[in-house]
Parts: structure tokens; C-alpha cells; sequence
């Protein structure tokens, strides 16, 4: 449990948020000329990163605004915080 | 040779007041060179090695685990055993390990408290009835053996369950597993470490995986902390840390690792001799031969490996634990803990060969591992040995999420994942 900084609305308890799993993965502009390693590579395979990763959450119980945060996974901490089409932070 | 656990041993080593017991595995140096390794060193990855060893004649492996041998998730989960699975793949899977289960304790002179009290699903809703009806149906076709309970019946199994029509979420039936229970989950690892270790297994604790050593598509060997061991092949048990070894070897896994909470009560005299759980409001509950209340929390939303999890996901639990269980609201919580489990999009465990020759992967298990330990060590020490899967794994390839035949079992398992 910890405290999110939302972009729109402030520091709010993290149960007002909807976890949305790792950021930055592009839809496929072609979906019709994708093979099926492309699809599954898009669809189910992930980093999963234990350290600093990139992700997407949503203030479902706020704003209802999605947004990116860089958070250590290994021990939650929130290094930064941007909006959605914004570059990740540099590591 | 070991010495044989018995009445008689006990009598023995009393006599010299418990001071001389053997100890139950030895404590090795890593070799230079192993035939295969183990990365993990919980119930599932002391299983393989024990099967590897006994059923495959590999004597001239190791287990390398980053902490202690039982230490992990092996020692932090709610010990329940169960195979009523909806779909065939699963089914075969999970009731291959039961079946194993039943004889564990007398095959590895080592009592792992097997106890066949019984798995009760309740249903709360009109959904929840057809779908427990549709999986005992599905269950009993398969040979495993379910009956479906009406509300009467519940409360005659369970007396202490809230069955008044008038609560939010009223019981309106239920599944019973007889041949289902729970475990002793410690004496697992330690049985299975200790029936490896006889057989020349090398069981290294403190020795944490930091590189796998690839030439092209083949695995060489690991980087650990005791430094280099040579190998043909690796099996990757290492649960919530799957993906941190996958990512070291190169290989895309599509699983996400989050923290899963559960919590023990003070102990109380006996009150609940079966195990009761509750997909719709998530509470699950059974009582320890010690006397705690033992209660399994879900999963947060969000990708952590820091073994803490949202207070919210208890608070919810026990609220519902709560409403069916009346009884227990003056009861006080002892302690409260996460771990990490690594979650499948279909909810449904990997043993599978990779792309790289050599490496294979056990993961995947989600928040329901336990159970299949036996199984699992069994069917993946075949998959290492053969360098083919087993007919009761083959649908758990990791080839599964490029064909699109997943086995779905989130909703689809007797309880929420």
C-alpha cells in the first residue's frame, strides 16, 4: 500500500487506483499482417521487471484518468510520474 | 544409508534426549560440473530433482536455492489440496499430483501430515450454481471425485457457516472434494530435500543464480554467487522470480509477478475440520493442527516483488470471512505475510521446454501451487529427463500463447485467481 501522486487530482491512496501492467507497449499498426510469435509476443509476453519498470495506472476511483509511472518493483518505490504520450523518465 | 524415521528411531533418539538425530541432508560445495541443475529450492524444485534422481537414474545433479531449501513460497502458502479443476488438461494435472499425495508421506518416510479433510467451494449466486453444477459434472466425467451440496447440506458439513438467506451474499450451495485436505507445507521441502539428498542429490543453499551462460540456443552453464557450474540443463523453479531468470537468459515469459497475502488467527481449540472456500466474496479458510485460523487474501492488481501486499485485500477478506463466519469476530489475527506469485494470463502453470536447448521452465503456478507439488516435480523431472513433455503436461507449453490453446482456468478453477 502506498500514495500516488495523479497528475490531475494529487496524493491519493493507492486503493483509489487501478493497476494497468507495463507501459509503453505499441498496438500493432498492421494488425492483419501480424504472424502469430508477433501476436503472442503483443498480447501475453512481458518483462515483468524487478527493479525499475514502466507502467500504466488509472485513477478508477478519481479522475478515471490513465497515466505512467516509473516505480521500483522490488520495493515500490515511485521514482517518477508522467502523462500518457509523454517519453519515460531517463534511468 | 540414511536412518529410517520410525516409532522406534523416536524411542531411540529420545532416550538421548533428541541430541543425535542425523541430519537430513548434508551441506555441499558446489562441483564444477553437474548432468543438470535445478534453479529452486522450494517443494516443486526438490521434487524434481527427487524424481530426476529416483525415476530417471539422474544422480549427479544439484539444487540451487538463493535462501533456504523451503523458504519461499513453499513455506508462506495456505497448504490446500485439491484437483477439481473444470477443464481435462488440468484435471489430469492437478489429480495426478492428489494421487500422488496419498502416498507421499509412507513413499519419503517423512510425515507431510497429509490430511484428507475435504475442500468445500461455496456458491453465492445463481452464476456461481450453475458453474459449481457444470464443474462437478466436468469433474466426475474425469474420475475425480465431486459431489454438489444444497444449502442444508453445506450447514450440516460445516455447521459454523452462516447460512440465513439474509446476508449479502447468501450460501446457495456448494461443491465438496472428500478427497481433497491440506498439508503440512514445510515438511514437504524438508521430505522431498531430504529423500533428494540420500540419493546424491547436491541441495546448495545460499547460492543465488546472477547469469545463464549461453553459446547460441544451447545453455553452458549458471553464474551464481559460488560461483560457475557447468551444465547441459537447467530447470527454472523459481516462482515469483521466474522472469528475473528469464530475462537473464534471454527468453520471453508472459507472466506477471504480484503479492499475495494470507494471515493466521491466535490458535483456538478445534472449530472448522475441513477446508471451506468462497470464490465470489474470496474468503477461504481452515483451521492448523496447531489451532490457527488459516486464511488466504488474493492478489493486488500491481507488479511487486517487495513481499508486502495492499491492507484493503486482508480488510476485504475478512469482511466476507466475517459474514459467513460469524463466530469468529472476536477472533484476534497473529500474523500476516505476502509472497510473490507468478501469475499466467490463463491462470494455468508453464512446464516446458524453451527455445534454448537445455533450459527448461516450471512457472506459472500462479496463487494455487501447492497442491500440485508432487505432480509437478514428477511430470517436469520427465520433461528434463526426456527432453519431451509428458502427456499430462503437454498442454502446459509455453507454445500455448503463440497457438492461442490456452487452458483457462481463471474463472474456471473452483476459485478466483
Amino acid at each position: 500500500m502506498f500514495l500516488i501522486n495523479c497528475p490531475y487530482c494529487g496524493e491519493r491512496d493507492q486503493q483509489e487506483f487501478k493497476a494497468g501492467g507495463e507501459a509503453h507497449i505499441e498496438r500493432p499498426k498492421q494488425p492483419t499482417e501480424l504472424s502469430d510469435d508477433q501476436w503472442a509476443e503483443y498480447l501475453f509476453m512481458r518483462k515483468n521487471i524487478k527493479g525499475v519498470q514502466f507502467e500504466r495506472w488509472n485513477h478508477a476511483h478519481g479522475c478515471r484518468k490513465w497515466f505512467n509511472m516509473a516505480r521500483d518493483t522490488s520495493n515500490d518505490e515511485i521514482k517518477a510520474i508522467y502523462k500518457m504520450g509523454e517519453k519515460p523518465p531517463p534511468q | 544409508m540414511r536412518n529410517k524415521y520410525s516409532i522406534f528411531s523416536l524411542i531411540k533418539n529420545a532416550l538421548s534426549y533428541h541430541e543425535n538425530w542425523q541430519r537430513a541432508w548434508k551441506d555441499p560445495t558446489p562441483k564444477k560440473e553437474y548432468d543438470a541443475v535445478i534453479i529452486g529450492g522450494g517443494g516443486h524444485g526438490l521434487a524434481t530433482a527427487y524424481y530426476l534422481a529416483k525415476k530417471h537414474n539422474m544422480q549427479n545433479i544439484a539444487v540451487v536455492e538463493k535462501g533456504w531449501i523451503g523458504g519461499g513460497n513453499t513455506g508462506r502458502n495456505t497448504t490446500i489440496i485439491r484437483s477439481n479443476y473444470l477443464w481435462d488438461a488440468s484435471a489430469g494435472l492437478y489429480d495426478h499430483a492428489l494421487k500422488i499425495w496419498e502416498g507421499l508421506s509412507q513413499e519419503l518416510n517423512y510425515n507431510v501430515m497429509f490430511s484428507q479433510r475435504g475442500v468445500m467451494n461455496l456458491a453465492h449466486n445463481l452464476q456461481d450454481v450453475r458453474d459449481l453444477k457444470r464443474r462437478t459434472h466436468a469433474n466426475r466425467l474425469n474420475g475425480i471425485d465431486a459431489v454438489y451440496l444444497n444449502t442444508q447440506e453445506v450447514k450440516k458439513f460445516c455447521p459454523i457457516i452462516n447460512t440465513s438467506q439474509d446476508i449479502r451474499y447468501p450460501v446457495l450451495g456448494g461443491t465438496l472434494q472428500k478427497r481433497a485436505g491440506t498439508a503440512r507445507h514445510d515438511a514437504v521441502a524438508w521430505g522431498y530435500a531430504r529423500g533428494a539428498d540420500e540419493m546424491g542429490v547436491d541441495i546448495i543453499q545460499n547460492c543465488e543464480v546472477k547469469g545463464i551462460k549461453r553459446n547460441g540456443d544451447v545453455v553452458e552453464g549458471i553464474e551464481t554467487t559460488k560461483g560457475f557450474i557447468k551444465t547441459k540443463k537447467i530447470g527454472v523453479v523459481a516462482a515469483g522470480h521466474s522472469s528475473v531468470i528469464a530475462n537473464m537468459a534471454g527468453v520471453r515469459l508472459p507472466l506477471e509477478s504480484k503479492p499475495l497475502q494470507a494471515l493466521v488467527s491466535e490458535p483456538v481449540k478445534p472449530i472448522i475440520d475441513t477446508v471451506v472456500m468462497s470464490n465470489a466474496v474470496h474468503a477461504y479458510v481452515s483451521q492448523s493442527d496447531k489451532g490457527e485460523l488459516v486464511i488466504g487474501a488474493g492478489t493486488d492488481d500491481y507488479i511487486s516483488y517487495s513481499q508486502k501486499g495492499s491492507h484493503q485485500i486482508v480488510e476485504g477478506t475478512l469482511n466476507a470471512i466475517l459474514e459467513l463466519y460469524p463466530i469468529f469476530s472476536r477472533m484476534r489475527m497473529l500474523r500476516q505475510w505476502g509472497g510473490i506469485v507468478d501469475i499466467c494470463p490463463d491462470a494455468s502453470p508453464i512446464l516446458s521446454k524453451t527455445s534454448i536447448k537445455g533450459l527448461y521452465f516450471n512457472c506459472g503456478w500462479g496463487t494455487g501451487g501447492f497442491k500440485a507439488t508432487p505432480g509437478s516435480g514428477d511430470l517436469f523431472a520427465h520433461t528434463i529427463a526426456n527432453d519431451e513433455p509428458h502427456k499430462l503436461n503437454a498442454a502446459f507449453n509455453l507454445n500455448r500463447f503463440v497457438s492461442g490453446d490456452l487452458v483457462d482456468e481463471h474463472g474456471a478453477a473452483a476459485v478466483a485467481h
